[in-house]
């Protein structure tokens, strides 16, 4: 009944952003596409924190995702923009859940590290294939929809669509989770593994759980960064891709959905305008503005209205929904 | 003849040149209430390690209803049926009371899924029980880091009976708990447990509450069962007096 309604609202909201996307001007349907699809990835990695994980390596399976999404085209002949995100999503989940076991068994500093020399790993092997076009990487065919071609003045809108369904229920799927048996075993974990043990539970397939679902919102993102960019290159699974994706989910904090979001837009935002006034420092306006939300906001964003609400709600409903954003 | 719920045979374990447990042989017949006593280091502690899977013992076999569980890990003991509170209090701290016991049931469930709520009737049903039984009901909505030692101890034990285990371990139950308070403390632990039907098994320092809250005692010194029998015996007995109580024998 609690996630029949939740799901109500997100579809809710889906719409309204869809409608939304159709008085905002080309640059920031770009801007806030992008900041969407980042947002995903950046999502997986608030998960994982929740659940006592983190990753510096997360532009592994954005990669992946987005490699994945550039190839269906001549690999299997798919074009559907829906299609060719999901089948990024799934491949990503599938890498992750290979080398989930193996991470699982480690925590703290050395699963972050092992994250990292996992990704670039990979960004070695895509920089040296010619397959893949190296470091040049590879030009992402234009998608299509259900069948029908996005002609240059629409595609951009309806990429936004796409994005925004693919958003919104992703974000719905993970409140579920939340609040779910795993989701709780995942919050218990990161505070007291110990315990989780001693009551029976698998702390180690808790995190690998984790893990998977980290990679599966990484691929999705990188995906649909692919069809929104129209390129893909090494570039993406590179540790200053992973860094910035760490950026926003410091900025957003672990406490909101929505924050990661509003973090990922807020950052798109900055950079574009640091970058348009001070284009050889904007790197600085970056770190000033994280230095902020650090000194100001150390749980994120998120703990604006995630606080209040749950400062409303404590009396009447003492149970997990005051935890879920 | 029925096997006895736990037996622990000629259990040895030494870390470097202490014997922290050395020929141990305890059998606990399903239902009963026993207190484990002895000085610090004797090795109750061990003790109780060893039998939860904390500790592998370096010689002996541990058996659970005739069942070998010697080597096998603490999440597959607890899994059996073996659950035990900590001496400091293993809780998850920036959850809500109601959140710890709501993990706790979720995880004796078995039922690791990524959709079915947590907080579904079944759960709740249950950790609302255990909240009355062990009358935390006030503090539900609260943080464990706002609680006082006295609540995380209670919550620790309502933990470890969330599913509803065969043998309960209680470290050192009443531990921080100022002495005014170990009495009513030990009460509403006990209280809470006569629903249950647990064994219980339960390490203490405090021979007053050693004598109003067990059937039998176990005593320890230097990693060996130095007594064993019923409260008064065992308390009377002139090694425990020289070795654990302190005080001389009558």
């Amino acid at each position: 009944m609690r996630a029949a309604k939740s799901f109500a609202v997100a579809v809710a909201l889906a719409f309204a952003l869809a409608a939304a996307g159709l008085l905002a001007p080309k640059w920031l349907l770009f801007l806030a596409t992008m900041a969407a699809s980042h947002a995903l990835a950046v999502l997986g990695i608030v998960v994982l924190m929740r659940g006592g994980g983190a990753s510096f390596g997360q532009g592994m399976f954005f990669a992946i995702g987005a490699y994945v999404a550039a190839m269906m085209p001549h690999a299997l002949g798919i074009t559907d923009a829906v299609l060719r995100s999901l089948l990024g999503m799934v491949a990503a989940g599938v890498v992750a859940a290979v080398f989930a076991p193996m991470l699982a068994r480690y925590r703290g500093i050395f699963f972050a590290m092992l994250t990292l020399a996992l990704s670039m790993v990979l960004y070695g092997l895509l920089s040296k294939s010619s397959a893949v076009g190296g470091t040049d990487g590879l030009t992402v065919a234009k998608p299509t929809l259900f069948g029908m071609l996005l002609t240059a003045e629409r595609a951009d809108y309806v990429l936004f669509v796409v994005t925004v369904a693919l958003c919104v229920l992703a974000s719905w799927a993970i409140a579920v989770y939340k609040g779910s048996v795993a989701g709780l075993l995942a919050q218990a974990v990161r505070a007291n593994s110990l315990r989780v043990e001693y009551l029976g539970a698998s702390s180690q397939r808790s995190l690998a759980t984790t893990f998977v679902l980290c990679g599966i919102l990484g691929g999705l993102g990188g995906a649909i960064t692919a069809l929104v960019l129209g390129h893909v290159e090494p570039e993406f699974t590179n540790w200053t891709t992973s860094g910035e994706f760490v950026f926003i989910a410091v900025l957003a904090g672990q406490q909101s959905v929505a924050a990661v979001f509003v973090a990922s837009l807020l950052l798109e935002i900055v950079r574009s305008f640091s970058n348009l006034y001070f284009p050889n420092t904007w790197q600085l306006a970056l770190g000033a503005f994280l230095l902020l939300v650090i000194l100001f906001r150390p749980d994120g964003i998120g703990s604006l209205w995630a606080v209040r609400r749950k400062a409303r709600m404590a009396p009447a409903a003492p149970a997990l929904q005051e935890r879920r954003a | 003849m029925t096997a006895p719920l736990l037996s622990a045979r000629g259990l040895q374990k030494r870390f470097g040149a202490v014997v922290a447990a050395d020929a141990v042989n305890i059998d606990v017949p399903a239902g009963q209430r026993l207190s484990v006593i002895g000085s610090n280091g004797a090795g109750k502690t061990t003790f109780v390690n060893m039998v939860t899977g904390y500790l592998k013992p370096d010689e002996g076999e541990i058996r659970l209803e005739d069942r070998d569980i010697t080597r096998l890990s603490h999440r597959r003991i607890a899994g059996l049926g073996i659950c035990r509170s900590f001496q400091i209090p293993q809780l998850c701290l920036d959850l809500t009371v109601l959140e710890n016991l709501l993990m706790a049931v979720a995880a004796a469930g078995n039922r690791f899924s990524l959709w079915r709520s947590a907080d579904d009737a079944e759960h709740r049903e249950r950790a609302e029980l255990l909240l009355k039984r062990f009358s935390l009901m006030a503090d539900a909505a609260r943080p464990v880091s706002e609680l006082a030692g006295g609540v995380r101890k209670l919550l620790d034990v309502a933990l470890a009976l969330a599913r509803r285990p065969k043998l309960l371990m209680l470290d050192e139950p009443t531990s921080g708990v100022s002495a005014d308070e170990k009495f009513a403390a030990m009460e509403r632990v006990m209280e809470a447990l006569e629903g249950e039907a647990a064994t219980v098994l339960f390490v203490e320092h405090d021979m007053d509450i050693v004598s109003r809250f067990s059937q039998r005692v176990i005593a320890f010194y230097s990693g060996r069962v130095i007594a064993d029998g019923a409260p008064a015996e065992v308390l009377a007995n002139a090694d425990v007096i020289r070795f654990v109580t302190g005080g001389t024998a009558k």
